[in-house]
């Protein structure tokens, strides 16, 4: 039973070291080259900023948590977001996961827009989100908590959390402000399974604002201005049934980020449960990447002066 | 279902109706017209504005500012040398989401102000 023990740790931290590889290759493939991402460090909350048109943005966001009653996992999505129009952007995220002496499992896609509905900047300003997501039960991820979820959906066997297919909804309404260099943003969750009833509801909040406001005038990768430091708050609202804080997961989670040269940006966020059905801690890394004008790379250089 | 498809073709169509509004550089508020740049005749500032715009604007409108002689504009034009620096910080905050133009307000207002002496200087 030890011996067993030890091996699942063994290959639960090859599986972590095999993660954090990954994200270590991610981010010196993307040093190669590359532009600056004005996104927020947030990981569940939208701001208002949307991916400038043209550009493609590759990001990985993971979770490393443990549930009670199960094991340890790493759960990694990775996005792909590309500017459609400046008022419009789409998303696609892939998920997987790794979870301690179990298996790692590809869990599912989902495809998303926002549309930015005025064009000006306003003291508030919304942009609607609408997600079709198509994933198994075994989805760790945390990109919102919706309905009572809660810890125990993450502690089964990946063999048995996979058999549940999810084909759900979900539509955001994101409000976002920025008021002397902070940013200020929430967002009402409401997230439908296609085949059943009921709908289900979350938030997340979160503000941010850059450690320096000025750009210093020099190259530097450790300045002030490259930091972001802020903190959000998420969890879920119950359902149409049941419209309730109680029974549902709730978080606060301090962010911080950082703009490496390049173009490279990082994000970390310790997340700490508020209660019982939350996870106790979740930590998070995201690993973000912009490419420019990917449209171009397709161009002939003979149609630039048509 | 059904429902639910309705709720996104409206949506869209919102987008797509909205998108099509005109240009607004010339609907500039007065109050933000006459905003002087705080940050004029300082050289550092200039430098600064420099390494914004490689950041953020240099992607479209290229290093020499002079744009793609197609959708993205030249920012060594008449409209720029004539326009008040209050003018400037302006459209980059408010952007023209229905050309092509990010709104920029998420950068830190001195930011903005950097980029507009750094316009200023390459006049």
């Amino acid at each position: 039973m030890e011996v067993h023990a030890q091996n699942d740790c063994k290959s639960h931290r090859e599986r972590l070291t095999c993660l954090l590889a990954i994200l270590t290759a991610l981010t010196c493939l993307f040093s190669a080259a590359g532009a600056h991402a004005q996104d927020k460090p947030y990981f569940v909350t939208y701001s208002h900023d949307l991916e400038e048109p043209g550009n493609l943005e590759i990001e990985t966001k993971t979770d490393v948590a443990r549930p009670l009653g199960g094991n340890q996992y790493g759960a990694m999505a990775v996005e792909l977001e590309y500017g459609t129009r400046a008022w419009w952007t789409t998303e696609l995220y892939l998920d997987g996961q790794a979870t301690g002496g179990d298996s790692t499992i590809f869990t599912g896609w989902r495809l998303e827009n926002r549309i930015r509905p005025l064009m000006r900047d306003h003291a508030i300003n919304p942009v609607l989100y609408i997600e079709y997501e198509n994933t198994s039960g075994a989805d760790k991820t945390i990109l919102e908590f919706v309905g009572h979820d809660s810890q125990s959906d993450l502690a089964g066997p990946n063999s048995e959390l996979r058999k549940d297919h999810q084909h759900e909804a979900e539509l955001k309404l994101i409000l976002s402000s920025n008021v002397h260099d902070w940013n200020i943003s929430e967002n009402f969750i409401s997230e439908k399974d296609l085949g059943h009833a009921p709908w289900e509801f979350g938030y997340a909040i979160a503000a941010s604002r850059p450690l320096r406001s000025a750009e210093s005038g020099r190259e530097c990768t450790f300045c002030a201005q490259k930091f972001t430091g802020g903190v959000e708050a998420y969890g879920g609202l119950g359902n149409t049934w049941a419209l309730t804080t109680r029974d549902t997961s709730h978080y606060i989670a301090p962010v911080v980020g950082w703009q490496l040269p390049k173009g490279v940006r990082l994000s970390f966020s310790p997340g700490f449960g508020l209660t019982a059905a939350s996870l106790n801690r979740v930590y998070r890394i995201g690993v973000a990447f912009e490419f420019e004008q990917v449209g171009n790379w397709f161009h002939h250089p003979l149609e630039g002066g048509r | 279902m059904r429902r639910f498809t309705a709720i996104i073709s409206i949506l869209f169509c919102a987008g797509f109706a909205v998108a099509a509004s005109s240009s607004r550089w010339e609907h500039i508020p007065p109050k933000d017209h006459a905003r002087p740049n705080p940050l004029a005749n300082q050289p550092e500032a200039v430098a600064a504005g420099k390494l914004v715009y490689g950041d953020h604007c240099l992607q479209c409108h290229k290093a020499d500012a002079m744009g793609d002689g197609r959708k993205r504009p030249a920012l060594r034009s008449e409209r720029v040398r004539t326009a008040s620096d209050g003018d400037i910080e302006w459209f980059l905050r408010q952007g023209d989401l229905g050309h092509g133009m990010p709104s920029w307000s998420s950068l830190p207002e001195a930011q903005r102000w950097q980029v507009v002496a750094y316009l200023r200087s390459i006049q």
